[in-house]
């Protein structure tokens, strides 16, 4: 088992420019069965054995495909996200950086009129199920798989998490980057549930940043709501108040959304937190080892 | 993207709210002249910085501290003068660097009789994923205490994206305000303008504090802040051109047109990341080991070898940096690519301060094998085997 995505899930690739492209083959590569692309105008053709097609409906129709990573340019994303649910993928993944912070408004809330939907992202690395399927940017080489189940805000940064816990042995169920951007369409308490509830799960990372209250419903969600042993790390401890740090959403205003009110929250829910990024994966054997001494 | 106090002023007027008389001035001259044409009664003149905190603050070298960067004039005597001290010398407020902000436009507005002080502002709620328009009736420089200390006395409502703030929702928050009837049909048309020039000009924050009632019962935006989302602006050229590349950090707009995010930060130790996160986590273990980041720097995920030699250039160029930290996490970048980026910008640049290199990844082996063998050459690149070690090695190496 796993959360979102599995070696069944049938994805295509909305927006198939150069780095669309790339990604596309990479993720073909590591096993995913990526079954065709949409390029309006080149629908009937094939590009780089990608079978493409002027709409996702006609993809949906032709392919089978649930799920959808978007690689469209920002302008033209949000509508892109809206395509997608209109067409009945059950999975987004909106890889995109830089869209319009209303253009999500607005996406988001043409989403919750569908049902069955989840989008992830944008402005996300996109999500991996190592050795069945990986829909996004990340090295796929570095992830093992396993019973970690990885939630984290940024990029880079779950790389690091994901290398030194597959170097501590510890494989990793499903992990995703839910994305920088203020508006997202999956925030840590719904992923929290998903990890909760799947069985192959056994413990949970988080990765939080500066900026917003998420992590702390999250600590409070955890509290009430997971069984599991929890480990998290926020970035953003040294960070200026008032300056964007590069993910629109890593901004501190006025006093909320700190690291140290985050790190209060997390540690008050009785999740471990890393104190460096280096110890990320010590962390979550930490939790796990506070968890079975407990039983 | 910040704009000044007069363009936000000019947004909104053009979308039907009230705005005090005034007339922008780049020089003491310009200012006596605003000063007759708005009919030689008493005014403010307003220092035009993106800094907050203005009438409070204070003009760097100048022998009255007194004096900020608002300030009523009552006649004429006293404009030049007071003008002069604002063109001559950076302003200092809680929110500008220590060496102050220079100015280089100054508003010259009709003083107000005020009557009360209104806030109305509009910003992203990010929990619930929308707009939400705040209101409250104790407008005026402190609101950030009120919205502290008793957040009840503000309103909040979220606006839908689709249709905007409604005249209904309009009115009801004016009634709730406590406005008299009288004021009704302005302050209304007032909180449209602002959710019209939010939504159409994709802002991420649009506040007027304070909202007046004048004592001749005029409803009157006496002081307007937006600021806009940098990812929207290719569909707004008219914002763009309101940009005032003065207001910011030379190395920030620098690294800017190099594709770097870069944020100069006030230590010693120079970061070069890969990822917002990790760049983020990078300066938070430098600061646990004792160190103090002299920046941030998120280099993106496709660096090329000239991006990269720029932000060794950035970096170096600030002359309290004693010791850089290049901390790389090769996923869809390689490894080797940038330990060759990194040997071209040592050539190029040329390394006085110690260079810590923590590479981990795709073709870390390479990169490894790269960096060995222009020890000699380039002495000043030290490797580390993980990020704790790169760490505390540059903290020792930059005290």
């Amino acid at each position: 088992m796993s959360i979102l995505i599995n070696k069944e899930t049938r994805v295509i690739c909305q927006g198939l420019g150069k780095a669309g492209t790339f990604h596309a083959i990479q993720c073909r590569d590591y096993g995913t069965k990526m079954v065709g692309g949409i390029t309006p105008g080149k629908g009937g053709t094939v590009k780089e054995g990608f079978p493409l097609f002027n709409t996702v409906h006609e993809a949906v129709q032709k392919t089978g495909a649930d799920a959808s990573m978007i690689f469209v340019p920002p302008p033209a994303a949000a509508d892109a996200i809206m395509e997608a649910a209109d067409a009945g993928i059950k999975v987004i993944i909106a890889i995109t950086e830089g869209i319009p912070v209303l253009d999500m408004a607005k996406a988001v809330r043409y989403l919750k009129q569908k049902s069955g939907v989840t989008l992830i992202g944008p402005n996300c690395p996109g999500v991996i199920t190592p050795d069945q399927c990986k829909i996004g940017i990340m090295p796929g080489y570095i992830h093992k798989a396993g019973g970690v189940g990885l939630i984290s805000r940024s990029g880079t940064l779950t790389y690091e998490a994901v290398f030194q816990l597959s170097a501590l042995g510890l494989g990793q169920s499903t992990c995703v980057g839910i994305g920088g951007d203020p508006i997202i369409g999956t925030n840590q308490i719904d992923l929290l549930a998903m990890f909760e509830k799947d069985p192959q799960t056994e413990a949970i990372l988080m990765i939080g940043e500066i900026g917003g209250t998420a992590e702390e419903r999250a600590a409070e969600y955890i509290r009430k709501n997971v069984t599991k042993p929890v480990a998290a790390f926020i970035a953003g401890q040294t960070a200026p108040e008032g300056r964007r740090m590069g993910h629109a959403g890593a901004i501190i205003s006025g006093g909320s959304g700190s690291a140290v009110d985050k790190i209060a929250a997390l540690k008050a829910a009785g999740i471990v937190v890393a104190d460096t990024p280096a110890m990320l994966g010590s962390a979550v054997q930490k939790a796990i080892e506070i968890a079975k001494s407990k039983k | 993207m910040k704009i000044h106090e007069y363009q936000a002023k000019e947004l909104l007027a053009a979308c039907g709210a009230t705005v005090p008389k005034g007339i922008v001035v780049s020089n003491s001259e310009e200012a006596l002249k605003a000063f007759d044409q708005l009919g030689g009664k008493p005014v403010v003149l307003k220092a035009q910085v993106h800094a907050g905190g203005r009438g409070k603050g204070h003009f760097k070298g100048h022998s009255d501290p007194q004096l900020g960067g608002v300030k009523f004039i009552p006649n004429r005597d006293k404009v030049k003068s007071v003008a002069d001290v604002m063109f001559q010398y950076p302003l200092v407020t809680k929110q500008t660097a220590s060496e102050g902000q220079p100015v280089s436009k100054v508003l010259v507005q009709e003083a107000a009789d005020i009557e009360k002080e209104l806030y109305v502002g509009m910003v992203l709620d990010r929990t619930i994923g929308l707009p939400v328009l705040m209101a409250s009736s104790e407008g005026g420089v402190d609101i950030e205490e009120v919205a502290a200390k008793s957040p009840e006395k503000i309103l909040k409502l979220p606006i839908s994206p689709e249709t905007g703030l409604l005249p209904f929702q309009a009115r009801k928050v004016a009634f709730d305000l406590g406005l008299s009837d009288k004021h009704i049909d302005q302050a209304v048309k007032v909180f449209m303008a602002l959710s019209q020039v939010f939504l159409e000009k994709d802002c991420s924050l649009a506040e007027i504090n304070p909202l007046i009632i004048t004592k001749q019962g005029n409803i009157e935006v006496l002081d307007a802040k937006f600021n806009f989302d940098d990812n929207a602006l290719f569909r707004h050229p008219d914002i763009v051109e309101m940009r005032d590349l003065s207001e910011e950090n030379p190395a920030e707009i620098r690294a800017g047109k190099a594709n770097l995010n870069f944020i100069q930060l006030s230590g010693n130790i120079g970061c070069l990341v890969n990822g917002a996160g990790l760049a983020m986590g990078t300066m938070d273990i430098i600061k646990y080991y004792g160190g103090d980041p002299a920046n941030f720097l998120d280099v993106g995920g496709g660096v090329t070898a000239e991006g990269a030699i720029e932000a060794f250039r950035i970096i170096l160029s600030d002359p309290k940096v004693k010791g850089i930290l290049v901390n790389i996490f090769g996923g869809i970048a390689k490894c080797d690519l940038i330990a060759e980026a990194l040997v071209k910008a040592g050539r190029e640049v040329g390394f006085k301060v110690p260079v810590v290199v923590r590479l981990e990844g795709t073709n870390v082996q390479k990169a490894r094998e790269i960096l060995k063998s222009v020890q000699a050459e380039l002495p000043m690149i030290r490797s580390a085997g993980d990020l704790t070690e790169a760490a505390k090695l540059i903290v020792s190496l930059s005290k």
